[in-house]
Order: C-alpha cells, then sequence, then structure tokens
C-alpha cells in the first residue's frame, strides 16, 4: 500500500469491539488481569496502551522499523534512546545540531561520562578520524536545523555498519512521508511529533522506531523504565494529525519552495538554505535519498539590524519557536532555539545574528509572501530612515 | 510570573484543595485552568518574550498543576511529569557519574530496577539499606554519597522511617534527600516540612486517584534545588500532556474527600483481617502492633488506604485473587475502585525473588488498596473470597 493510504489508515480497523473507525482513547491506568498470571496484554499504562500502541505500530511500519515508542516529547524520545549507552562510551554527532540535543548530551550525558564529538555527519574523513575505540554511535540530522546540511544516509550507514556502530538518524523535518532512514541503513529513527507528524502545533510528542529484535526489546525495556511515555489523549490527537501528513507535507513543500525562491531575488537577503534549490550543496544527495523537501528554511540578512523590525512587523506568519505546524512561524535561532549552543560553534557553523528560520505553514503562498514582502519593506525605511521601531506590542488578537 | 497568579486562600488543607490559586481563569473567569493545547506561543517582538515560549519549557495549565503541588507539599516549585517512573528517573539526573545513592529497601519495584539497570549504567552505584534503622543507613555512608532515597510507609510491607531523623542526619552530611510521598500524599504526610529536599509522587494514585491518568510530580523543598531540576525537566522533557494536567488538578480537588473516607475503611480492614483466622499477617501502620507506629503517628496525619496482608502461601492467595468480586484484580493503587494486587508478581516482579523475600513480600502477600466502595460490602466480598 502506498504511504498516503497507510497514513489515512492509522487505526481505523483496530477497534473489534465496536468497529469505531477513530480507536479510542484508552484513558486507563490499570487493566483488570482475568486471573492471576494471565494478562489481557495491557498491565499498567506505562508499560503498554492500547491507545498508544496503535500509534506505536503505526510508526513502526510508515519507518519501516520493527519497534515503535511513543514519549512525552521529542527529548523524551532521544533521553530514552541515549540511556543505551554506559559511562564511558562516545557518541559522533551532527554539527549542525538542535540545541536541546546538544544541552542533553552536553549538560546531562556528559555528567554520567558518555561524551559527544560534533562532526560533519556527511564528511567520512571526518567520521574515521573522529571515531574511537568505545565510540557507539552515530547521530544524524538530516538535513540538520536551522542550515540544512544534508547527510548521505546510505554512505555513512555501510561506514558505521563496518565499524559496528548504531546510526541514529533525527527524521523530524522530513518525515517517513519524505524520507525512510532504516531502508537506508539506520537502526534507530527518532522524531520531535511535536512538529510535521502532529503538524499543528498543538501536541508535544517524541517517537522512536527500532529496526530488530534485541534493540527493539533492549527499548521497550528502557521506555518502560524510565517511563517518559505519551500520554493517551495525545497519542489520538498524534494519529489525527498524521492522517493528513501527506497532503501537509506536498503543500509545506510546494510554499517552502516559492518562498525560498521569492527571497532568493530578495535585495535584503545574502543566503538561503533550502535542500531543494539547485545551488545547494546537498541538493543532489537530498533527491537521491529522499522523495521531497521538508516546509523549513533559512536564509541569512544582508544586515542584522533588520531581524528585530522583521520579526516585530509580520502579521501572518508568528514569531514563535517550533516548526512543522500548519501555521506559519520565524525563529531566530541565535537566541531561541541555539541560545544554548556557544557562541564559537554557532558561528563556526553559521547560526549567527543575521539567520531567520522560516518553518512554512499551509497557508496560501500569495499570502505569506506578501506578508515577508510588506515586512521586509518596514523594516527597511525604520532602518534606513532611522527610526528603529521598539513600541508596544499589537494588543489582543488581531495581527 | 508569580505576581500575575492568584494567590489562593489561605486556610486548612481542605480549603486550600479547592482555592489552589489555580481555581479561576485570570482572563474569563471561568472556574476551571483552561487546557492550553498549543505547543509554542506568539512571541510580540524580540524585547517582549512571552511568559511561556515552548510547552516542554513550560505550559499554562501544566503550570497551574505544577504550583498546585507545590503549595500543597509547601515547598518552593513543583514539577509535573509524563509518570511516576518518569519523576523518579528525572529526579536522580541531579545525580553524577561516580556518586552513590543510599536507598530504602523495600522501594517500589519500579525505582529499584531504574537503580540496578540503567543508573548503574551510569556509574552510580546504590546501597540498600533498611533506612528504619538509621546505624544501617550511617554505616552505608561512603566519600561519594550524594542522595538519600526514603519511601514510607514502604511498599508493599508499610515498613515506617523516621523522616526527620533520617533527613537531619543527612543535612548534616550534606547529603541530599528524597522522598516518594505516594502513598501519603500531602494531605497525610508533608516531608518538606520534615527536612526533606525533594518530594515525589506517583500521581497516578491518590492524587490522581482515578486510574485514568498517568503521571509524575516533584516538589523541591528550594529554589535552588527547584531551578536545577527545571532544567532536567526541560533538558530530558519527560513532562505531562496537557490533557493529564488537567484531569490529575481535577482529580485533587477531592483528595482530601477520598483520602478521608477510604482510610477509614482502610482502618475498619485491617481490624477485621488482623482477627480472620485465615490471614497470617498484616501490615497497616493504623493497627496497635504495627512496628514503629508512634513515629508515623509523629509524621503523619493518617495512616492511608493500603492494607497488606499475607495469606500463607501462593496457592491460597491465587484462589483469593480469582474468587473476589469487588477489587480490581490489578496492578496501581490509589483509586476510586479498589484495587487487589500480587506484589511478587506485579509491582516486585522486577526484584530477584531472594531480594523480595528478604523484603517480606513472600509469595502469600496481597496488597488491597482500598476505594470507595461501602466497606461492608468490601469485608463481606473478603470474607466469602477467603473461604475458597
Amino acid at each position: 500500500m502506498k504511504m498516503e493510504s497507510r497514513l489515512a489508515q492509522i487505526g481505523t480497523q483496530c477497534d473489534p469491539a465496536t468497529g469505531a473507525v477513530s480507536f479510542p482513547i484508552y484513558q486507563a491506568t490499570a487493566f483488570r488481569h482475568p486471573r492471576l498470571g494471565q494478562s489481557t496484554g495491557f498491565d499498567y499504562s506505562r508499560t503498554k496502551n492500547p491507545t498508544r500502541a496503535v500509534l506505536e505500530e503505526a510508526a513502526a511500519e510508515l519507518e519501516s522499523g520493527d519497534a515503535g515508542f511513543a514519549c512525552s516529547s521529542g527529548m523524551a524520545a532521544l533521553q530514552t534512546v541515549f540511556a543505551l549507552f554506559a559511562q564511558g562510551d562516545h557518541l559522533l554527532v551532527s554539527l549542525d545540531l538542535y540545541g536541546g540535543t546538544y544541552r542533553l548530551l552536553e549538560r546531562v550525558m556528559s555528567r554520567f561520562g558518555v561524551g559527544a564529538t560534533y562532526v560533519d555527519t556527511n564528511d567520512l574523513e571526518a567520521l574515521e578520524r573522529e571515531c574511537r575505540p568505545n565510540t557507539k554511535a552515530v547521530l544524524i540530522e538530516t538535513p540538520t536545523n536551522p542550515l540544512m546540511m544534508v547527510t548521505d544516509l546510505k554512505a555513512v550507514s555501510r561506514w558505521a555498519k563496518s565499524r559496528g556502530i548504531l546510526v541514529i538518524v533525527d527524521n523530524t523535518l522530513l518525515t517517513p512521508f519524505f524520507q525512510r532512514p532504516i531502508e537506508l541503513g539506520a537502526d534507530i529513527v527518532v522524531h520531535s511529533a511535536t512538529k510535521y507528524l502532529g503538524g499543528h502545533n498543538d501536541v508535544l510528542a517524541g517517537l522512536i522506531v527500532t529496526k530488530g529484535k534485541e534493540l527493539s526489546e533492549r527499548m521497550a525495556f528502557l521506555h518502560n523504565s524510565i517511563g517518559a511515555v505519551l500520554n493517551p489523549q495525545d497519542s489520538w490527537l498524534l494519529m489525527r494529525g498524521m492522517k493528513t501528513l501527506a497532503l501537509r507535507m506536498e503543500r509545506h513543500e510546494y510554499n517552502a519552495t516559492r518562498i525560498a525562491e521569492f527571497l532568493l531575488e530578495h535585495p535584503m537577503v545574502e543566503q538561503v538554505y533550502y535542500p531543494a534549490l539547485k545551488h545547494h550543496p546537498g541538493h543532489d544527495i537530498q533527491k537521491r535519498q529522499s522523495s521531497g523537501n521538508t516546509g523549513i528554511f533559512s536564509f541569512r540578512m544582508t544586515d542584522a539590524r533588520y531581524v528585530a523590525p522583521i520579526l516585530q512587523h509580520i502579521r501572518l506568519i508568528s514569531f514563535a519557536e517550533s516548526l512543522g505546524g500548519v501555521e506559519s512561524l520565524m525563529t531566530y535561532p541565535a537566541v531561541q532555539t541555539h541560545a544554548d549552543i556557544p557562541e564559537e560553534i554557532r558561528r563556526r557553523i553559521g547560526v549567527d545574528e543575521r539567520l531567520l528560520r522560516l518553518s512554512v505553514g499551509i497557508e496560501h503562498v500569495d499570502d505569506l509572501i506578501e506578508d515577508l514582502r510588506r515586512a521586509f519593506d518596514r523594516a527597511r525605511q525604520e532602518i534606513e530612515g532611522g527610526t528603529i521601531h521598539v513600541g508596544p506590542a499589537q494588543a489582543g488578537c488581531a495581527r | 510570573m508569580s505576581g500575575q497568579r492568584k494567590r489562593g486562600v489561605q486556610g486548612k488543607f481542605a480549603t486550600r484543595l479547592i482555592h489552589f490559586g489555580g481555581e479561576i481563569d485570570e482572563r474569563t473567569g471561568a472556574s476551571s485552568v483552561p487546557l492550553y493545547q498549543a505547543t509554542t506561543f506568539h512571541h510580540r517582538s524580540i524585547e517582549q518574550p512571552p511568559q511561556f515560549d515552548y510547552t516542554r519549557s513550560g505550559n499554562p495549565t501544566r503550570q497551574a498543576l505544577e504550583d498546585y503541588i507545590a503549595r500543597l507539599e509547601g515547598g518552593a516549585r513543583g514539577f509535573a511529569f509524563a509518570s511516576g517512573m518518569a519523576a523518579i528517573s528525572s529526579a536522580f539526573m541531579l545525580l553524577s557519574a561516580g556518586d552513590h545513592v543510599i536507598c530504602t529497601e523495600d522501594v517500589y519495584g519500579g525505582t529499584y530496577r531504574f537503580l540496578t539497570t540503567t543508573l548503574n549504567r551510569m556509574n552510580i552505584e546504590t546501597t540498600f539499606v533498611d533506612m528504619t534503622d538509621l546505624e544501617q543507613v550511617k554505616a552505608a555512608r561512603r566519600p561519594n554519597t550524594k542522595a538519600v532515597f526514603m519511601e514510607t510507609p514502604s511498599n508493599p510491607t508499610l515498613k515506617i522511617t523516621d523522616i526527620a531523623e533520617v533527613a537531619a542526619w543527612s543535612k548534616s552530611e550534606g547529603l541530599l534527600t528524597m522522598l516518594d510521598n505516594t502513598f501519603m500524599t500531602p494531605y497525610h504526610q508533608r516531608p518538606i516540612e520534615l527536612g526533606v529536599d525533594l518530594v515525589l509522587h506517583s500521581a497516578t494514585k491518590f492524587l490522581g486517584g482515578h486510574s485514568d491518568v498517568l503521571a509524575g510530580l516533584a516538589v523541591t523543598a528550594d529554589e535552588s534545588l527547584g531551578r536545577r531540576l527545571k532544567q532536567i525537566q526541560n533538558g530530558m522533557g519527560a513532562v505531562l500532556g496537557i490533557q493529564d494536567s488537567w484531569l490529575l488538578m481535577r482529580g485533587m480537588k477531592t483528595l482530601q474527600a477520598r483520602m478521608q473516607w477510604s482510610e477509614n475503611s482502610a482502618r475498619r480492614l485491617a481490624e477485621w483481617l488482623s482477627r480472620h483466622p485465615a490471614v497470617r499477617k498484616v501490615y497497616y501502620p493504623g493497627l496497635p502492633d504495627h512496628p514503629r507506629r508512634e513515629i508515623h503517628e509523629k509524621q503523619s496525619h493518617g495512616y492511608g488506604a493500603v492494607v497488606s496482608f499475607d495469606v500463607g502461601s501462593g496457592e491460597k492467595a491465587r484462589r483469593l485473587l480469582d474468587a473476589v468480586k469487588i477489587p480490581l484484580v490489578a496492578v496501581s493503587l490509589g483509586s476510586v475502585e479498589s484495587i487487589l494486587s500480587y506484589p511478587a508478581m506485579m509491582s516486585h516482579a522486577a526484584m530477584p525473588k531472594e531480594e523480595r523475600l528478604k523484603r517480606g513480600i513472600t509469595d502469600g502477600l496481597v496488597r488491597y488498596s482500598v476505594g470507595l466502595e461501602d466497606v461492608e460490602d468490601i469485608i463481606a466480598d473478603l470474607d466469602e473470597a477467603l473461604k475458597h
């Protein structure tokens, strides 16, 4: 069955008791045992909950893995995966990394003796050079956030296999609709399902998908033991969001490509980072391993002074953290998502004061372009006219 | 942040349960906190970041719950987690590789499993001691000991730890004290008032009270520990969902009414069981001969609603579990419906048999979590079942 059909059908035929096409929300923590030593398959919701199980099976199937695990946030998914490792272990990690993952590695995992080296994961020589006898895994984001660096997953997986280390891919930005890392050789896929999978900026959730029996069993143990599981209501909302994933991703990609092209031509923009654009260094790899492009990208202004007034004057687009929702959001990575990454590393990878990130929603693209055009014009007038706008915020809901 | 919040009405516990400061929505006057099912929040400008920016870091609905539990426990800051184990595993992340923990030996099986299979791989060692014996606790002290973990009354044999005594010794040694207060709830016992640094809850149990919400809570005694735990909660992301935050607050409003009712029934049940010929031993802090009862009475305002008893053998326990009609035979506890559990195969299944027996968790031991049914019915049902 094609991906669109599988998405639309998540959970539809799973409730034999009533035939309900939407799977019920089992807001229950305990399950009656028919007799001592007998179980319905469900004992305690932390271990397994019927609603969460439908989501977990769907995630495993969509990512071509063997088992799925739903967590209370994307970071909860990552911490559960990281619990596979022990004191003295070492990880290779994408250089341009989500700030939250960096913080977890540097502030928490480091205290437990799990070390990380940040490398360009698309550079096999760099991976080889940084690989140590105690290296246990390589963690890849592709494309990265916010600079959209692309890693050749097949090549890295082949290399990792030869060294006997695990490949973990954060597939948040592309989702299984556009990219399935396990098919390319990865062992574990993680998601901040808060983003495209949920798609509505209303559910905080994380997913893990594992390949192989032994790894799946170890993950099930940790998922239950650590207990950072997703609740039934949000499991249901996430499945509801996933049913429209294909439609949304296609619209996100279409809108993002149009806007990226508009910005590329704009005189106030120095550079646009989006793999769908032909000049992007990862364009060819992206095209080979993925069937489409994500809905977010970054761009660098010619002047850092434009940033504040642009964020002030966008009306349709919200100035907010997060990405992957139906509504468009603009983020200022240097002060928001990447504030925890030291300035020196931020500058090295290019997350500077001129960089903005746009998560393109599914509004009409003409309205989005018009919003940007107007905000850019006002920003230029204020900067070049010398009146810097720091007035009070808009009241109420009108933007 | 707190300046905008209604402070809540001062008064006795039952009043504070209802008027906790978040009972009325400031903007609309609504009689319950709205469910903010949103993950991100609009920034009006760079200069004016919103109070909440991303739900993992903070959410208005979850914040109302976190303030609520902090207030009830008399602590500085509250934290809501995806499960009791998420709260406990996150709390242990305050430690670092090379640290050592002293933990009560009859700790909840899930905590035992986390300490012995996950935290140990991070090179954090645990010594399990009889926490009711301060000399044992002192003897377990090592140069790298960083924390002491208590549960009282313990699960399932309801052993009593002297909270103030252990906390005072720990403080003098510079150790962090953590206490799992699930069985008592802040209605019966407020460990921070007795010197504990960090209180933990499986709020799935009495606080939620309806077997419908999986949740964990933590309360720190002071701000500085609160700031450290906040970093971990945000960094590791094991936070409670919005719907469940709201459901948990809804459950907590009836905490005292439920606890009082269940405790009354539990006392009656424990007395009745202690006279029953088929019952070898009854564990309940409210019984006159329960070891260290006077310490429990010094530090708690009630005995709780969990009664454990030993019917002599695994075979007899099995027959009892098959014959009862009222209680749900299930794991978990602390709900409106009575729940009968078999620790050897449920809550303590993760513990090696030898360890389990050493802790008095025999094959004949069952644990009765008394719900809101009429106690006459509960007793009649057990009386019938014990004949099998």
